[in-house]
């Protein structure tokens, strides 16, 4: 036990209304509280159900940092058991995908069960016929966590048994979520190859963070999008060829502060919020005939129309994942350690939409989130930057305070100017609320 | 000019010594315009346009990567990285002196480090040349990393 375990007291005091404690970003009592609370208290991001299309085809992945299967049922339903086997601890699948057909068989000692997790046979089972063995937790099987919601293909988990329901949690942001299937003319996603993993040495909130804020990109990535600009000023580009797709993604970039300020940033309740809300950096994207036709086809030209209007720039679903509703991409801020995060980055094809959308899709990705990406270079280059500042003694703060009011209302939805860092307050709000939420202070224990 | 095998290889020892001493402006004319640098993410990839890359990029893309290692403002490159290619003789695949084509199959170890961080790669490299007035050029350049599903810190330069 630590200055913060069972003192919510304590880990409230670290989240003032226009700054935040740097515990928050680099504590390591801090971030086993955040595994241990927040990412059991909120509605997490697991994976896409065409990952796992088939009946017994399962992924392994993390909710914060416990593993977890993802598995179709012999229902068709997605589960979401936790990756041990209830009898010594083995983790019952290790590989990224798979198929397991009818049952999971742990490879230890053979135990088996249902792809819903409950305990289908146990090799010499009268070994245990004279225990109590019924009664333990062992006999339940592979455990489910709490509770699963598939919403549009998109598998949400939660890991507590109790807490807030899937449809408060997410509220009006599921809008962000709906136009991104929308943009489907079958209004159905599938994914699109694996993600891209990118391991950053810094804390998952700074990539949470960065995704709304907009007055890094002028700066950071004047590198890339600057001398992109430049060069293609350079080349005396003919009017009558088309412009470089890559340029049509990095150009924006370089856009200036007005360009983001009138954007707009909009706030939901539980740390939800997107940038966008007027215009963003996708709205200029060119727009193939026959995905405008086929959209027409299914919906008619007025809700078509705003469908394809909406150009959300980034949303974020508190606590680790945001998605980009015109290009039909999730990134996945995985907590590793208080200073290591595995980013992965997916993409979706729009079903029944032209193949020419997953290209410049599966071109954004790699040009701005690859290992590779002469983008990410620079976004890394500053969260590793500020994550081994944090340590300087002399500042503990982080300033949050760009056009804070008094009194700022996190339960209200709000739209504001988009250079505002309201929505990253009201994240650490969210992260005030599910932190503390369940623990029980030593006080009261006590009594 | 009558292209020999010495020469098809010496032309992949060369191309790794020009990244290794950081000659990237003189490693773009080696290429052919409309090449491709193509670094798949997935083991045994088939194409580059339905599932997401590492790298797949045409001649505006790798001038844009070699102008920015160049430039001031790029912070993840002060300081700078430096890198090393450890190659083993290159297989000459295919040698068509006649249509000037030539591929070759290539594995190496490829090492990066800036400040006090190091990391290596093995990967390997398929080379397409052209023969293009008397000169081999770079048709395109696939490089297959042997953990390419891996999740990689930054890679910047070029292996």
């Amino acid at each position: 036990m630590g200055r913060y375990t069972d003192n919510p007291a304590a880990v409230a005091a670290l989240v003032q209304p226009h700054q935040v404690h740097r515990d928050t970003y680099v504590d390591r009592e801090i971030f086993d509280l955040e595994m241990k609370h927040l990412f059991a208290n909120t509605w997490v991001f697991v994976g896409h159900d065409s990952q796992t299309p088939k009946k017994g085809d399962y992924i392994t992945t993390q909710i914060g940092t416990q593993p977890v299967i993802m598995v179709r049922h012999s229902d068709n339903e997605i589960y979401v058991l936790l990756n041990r086997c209830p009898h010594k601890g083995t983790k019952i699948a290790i590989d990224r995908s798979g198929n397991t057909g009818k049952f999971f068989r742990c490879p230890y000692h053979a135990w088996s069960f249902k792809t819903n997790g409950c305990l289908l046979a146990i090799p010499l089972k009268k070994g245990y016929a004279e225990t109590d063995f019924k009664e333990g937790e062992a006999s339940h099987g592979m455990k489910p966590v709490g509770a699963v919601k598939n919403h549009r293909g998109f598998v949400f988990a939660r890991l507590a048994q109790d807490g807030i329901g899937f449809d408060e949690y997410f509220g009006n942001s599921l809008s962000s979520l709906d136009n991104m299937v929308d943009r489907s003319p079958e209004g159905r996603l599938e994914v699109a190859g694996p993600p891209l993993r990118y391991m950053h040495n810094c804390n998952w909130k700074m990539l949470v963070d960065n995704q709304t804020d907009t007055c890094h990109p002028m700066v950071a990535h004047e590198s890339s999008a600057g001398t992109a600009v430049r060069l293609f000023e350079q080349a005396n580009w003919p009017e009558d060829k088309p412009k470089p797709m890559a340029m049509e993604i990095i150009a924006p970039f370089m856009s200036p502060y007005e360009f983001f300020e009138e954007m707009g940033i909009r706030t939901w309740p539980n740390g939800h919020g997107h940038t966008g809300v007027h215009h963003s950096i996708h709205s200029d994207y060119s727009m193939a005939p026959e995905y405008w036709d086929a959209m027409v086809e299914t919906y008619g030209e007025e809700r078509a129309g705003q469908i394809l209007g909406e150009s959300r720039h980034n949303t974020v679903y508190w606590p680790n994942i945001m998605i980009k509703g015109p290009i039909q991409q999730l990134r996945n801020f995985i907590p590793m350690g208080p200073d290591k995060t595995l980013v992965e980055s997916y993409i979706y094809r729009l079903v029944g939409a032209p193949d020419i959308l997953l290209e410049r899709t599966a071109m954004y990705n790699r040009l701005i989130n690859a290992p590779t990406s002469i983008v990410g270079h620079d976004d890394l280059e500053m969260y590793e930057r500020a994550q081994e500042g944090l340590h300087v003694d002399g500042l503990e703060w982080i300033n949050i305070q760009r056009l804070h009011v008094e009194d700022e209302d996190f339960d209200e939805e709000a739209v504001e100017n988009g250079t505002t860092e309201r929505q990253m307050r009201n994240q650490m709000h969210a992260w005030s609320k599910f932190m503390t939420m369940s623990m029980t202070s030593s006080q009261e224990a006590a009594e | 000019m009558t292209v020999t095998r010495d020469d098809v290889i010496d032309f992949i020892y060369d191309e790794a010594r020009m990244l290794d001493e950081g000659r990237f402006t003189e490693w773009l004319d080696l290429w052919l315009a409309d090449g491709f640098y193509w670094m798949p993410l997935d083991y045994k990839q088939d194409n580059p346009h339905d599932m997401t890359s590492l790298l797949h990029e045409d001649d505006f893309m790798r001038r844009l990567r070699v102008e920015r290692l160049n430039g001031e403002r790029t912070f993840s490159q002060k300081p700078k990285s430096r890198c090393h290619h450890v190659i083993q003789r290159p297989f000459v695949d295919e040698f068509d002196p006649e249509a000037g084509r030539f591929v070759t199959n290539t594995s190496m170890h490829y090492v990066e480090t800036r400040l006090d961080e190091q990391f290596l790669l093995a990967l390997t490299a398929t080379h397409e040349l052209n023969l293009v007035d008397g000169q081999l050029k770079i048709a395109n350049k696939r490089v297959d990393l042997l953990n390419s599903d891996a999740a990689f810190g930054n890679i910047q330069l070029l292996p």
